[in-house]
């Protein structure tokens, strides 16, 4: 196994993001760092605000404090500032930066998904929104994707809605990598599915992740799902961090009494 | 017509939609509210584009009114009646002698001169509904320039069909800006918008949004760069003028099959046939 290279540049830096929906009712609080070609995963049960906090991350919704600091790499930039505070930068920058830069996988392919048109349509709509005009292009590059995340390039013409979940799942996987984003947030992508294809997609995202150098924060209530993928944790509970550390760490010597509960209580057949 | 006001709507009304058109020139291919009133005919209509008619009408104003390009069918009939009664102004089935064209569908054959207004009436003002139901939204997309969806539609259409099968209301992109519905005119008629020396208003009633292309401005039709834009095409001429360069209806004249295609601007037939005869 190759060792993990130290001195990773840090892409998203986060400071004291708080957003409250009542006591204890959101995220409260959080730092961290996400360094370039990390998974992070986001860990805790229902209602610990991992997924306000994930919300918040990917410009969803406004902080009521903190700052999100995006560190682009000076050539990635183009001359533009190489640091982006998430929620000072403008809407219009800021929707451009998820739609180009960004990408966001949801626990429900139908809120990725526009399920109204083709799979090819929707691979290639994030190109079309970056000015691609070539329909012929479009159309191998939606072929080439359905490949890679392990679809059947024969179904490009078929409506999402004709694809069972774990293909749907996939679809807005390729759907969201099309544009090659340097940072992809993920609630759940596993959540809903069955076990076995699970696994197959877990395995796909693995490699996906590898062989693109991408930088994930994925959010899960599935600590097989984190260990699988995530190279750090944070666990979470009532809106605070409560550990973080290495996956293999955490999740074999938890510190924290809430994390000892958390990984005691997984069943294992 | 005694107990109504010039033209059917009041001052303050005519006034407020007048200052919303003249943002709509302002801002070519932007969509302004504007406070629609209640017309003495159903949303559907063409309330929008009476309304507009009805706020820019002059008392020697000559008045136009074309349905799908026809000046003989019911919707043309009954708008240009009901400015003759509460307006009283000369109307004309002319397209030349004309300096407000009221139209539904069409935009007419004979080219228009500068000084000439057409008024569209609009159904669907938005183009971006058929895949953003939220009003906000689209407008935050209008606002923001995010127009990558609208070839998500005409991708669609070349997957399904093998070529762009939007054949009315094929949306437009204006002076480089905004991207446009043009009302349901045949997408034959867009080239015609590119340009045109007339001034274009276009109303939805039901909607209640006014927007408007102002004379000389560049309107361009979306399409691929392998798949390019292009209008319909027909194998016959008019069965009556002989025109081969016209939109024509395809007219069923019995039941045994028997058809015929003529133009649908009637006008445009009759002056040629005038002309040949």
């Amino acid at each position: 196994m190759k060792k993990p290279v130290l001195e990773r540049p840090v892409l998203l830096d986060v400071q004291g993001i708080t957003r409250l929906y009542g006591p204890a009712k959101g995220c409260e609080a959080i730092d961290f760092q996400l360094h370039a070609g990390e998974v992070l995963g986001i860990v805790g049960e229902s209602g610990s605000g991992k997924s306000t906090l994930l919300r918040v991350l990917a410009g969803l919704e406004a902080p009521d404090a903190g700052q999100v600091l995006y560190r682009r790499q000076a050539d990635d930039a183009g001359g533009e500032d190489a640091e982006l505070d998430l929620y000072a930068i403008g809407e219009a920058r800021r929707r451009a930066l998820l739609r180009l830069e960004w990408g966001l996988v949801h626990q429900n392919p139908r809120d990725g998904l526009r399920m109204g048109v083709s799979a090819g349509a929707n691979i290639g709509e994030r190109l079309m929104a970056q000015g691609q005009r070539h329909y012929g292009q479009l159309r191998a590059s939606g072929q080439a994707w359905m490949r890679q995340v392990e679809l059947d390039p024969g179904r490009i013409d078929d409506a999402p809605r004709t694809f069972s979940g774990g293909m749907q799942q996939r679809l807005q996987i390729a759907r969201t990598l099309v544009t090659r984003p340097r940072l992809v947030f993920m609630d759940e992508p596993t959540g809903g599915l069955d076990v076995s294809v699970q696994a197959r997609l877990l395995d796909m995202l693995r490699t996906l992740v590898r062989q693109l150098g991408l930088s994930v924060v994925l959010v899960t209530h599935d600590l097989a799902v984190a260990r699988l993928l995530a190279h750090r944790l944070l666990v979470m509970r009532r809106g605070q961090v409560v550990e973080t550390g290495l996956t293999d760490q955490i999740l074999d010597d938890p510190q924290h009494e809430y994390t000892q509960l958390l990984v005691s209580s997984v069943l294992t057949p | 017509m005694n107990g109504y006001n010039f033209a059917y709507l009041d001052e303050q009304t005519k006034r407020m939609i007048r200052r919303a058109l003249l943002k709509a020139v302002a801002i070519p291919g932007y969509q302004v509210p504007f406070g629609g009133r209640e017309m003495p005919m159903p949303y559907g209509w063409g309330t929008g584009g009476v309304q507009l008619t009805a706020s820019i009408l002059g008392a020697d104003d000559i008045l136009k009114v074309i349905d799908q390009g026809a000046d003989d069918t019911t919707n043309a009939v009954s708008i240009r009646h009901f400015f003759q009664r509460v307006a009283g102004v000369e109307t004309t089935t002319a397209t030349t002698a004309a300096d407000v064209i009221q139209t539904r569908h069409r935009i007419p054959e004979t080219p228009l001169r500068a000084g000439q207004i057409l008024v569209f009436q609009v159904p669907i003002p938005e183009p971006l509904r058929f895949i953003e139901p939220s009003e906000q939204e689209t407008r935050l997309m209008h606002a923001l320039e995010e127009y990558g969806v609208m070839h998500v539609k005409l991708y669609e259409d070349i997957a399904r069909y093998g070529h762009i099968a939007t054949t009315y209301a094929y949306p437009v992109k204006v002076d480089g800006r905004y991207v446009m519905d043009p009302s349901p005119i045949p997408k034959f008629d867009n080239p015609k918008l590119d340009g045109n020396p007339a001034l274009m208003l276009f109303g939805a009633g039901r909607e209640k949004r006014l927007y408007a292309i102002p004379p000389y401005t560049r309107v361009e039709s979306l399409d691929f760069e392998d798949h390019p834009f292009e209008v319909q095409r027909w194998e016959h001429a008019c069965a009556l003028c002989g025109s081969d360069h016209s939109y024509l209806d395809e007219v069923i004249t019995d039941d045994q099959g028997g058809r015929m295609f003529v133009c649908s601007d009637t006008d445009y037939c009759q002056s040629r046939r005038g002309e040949v005869a």
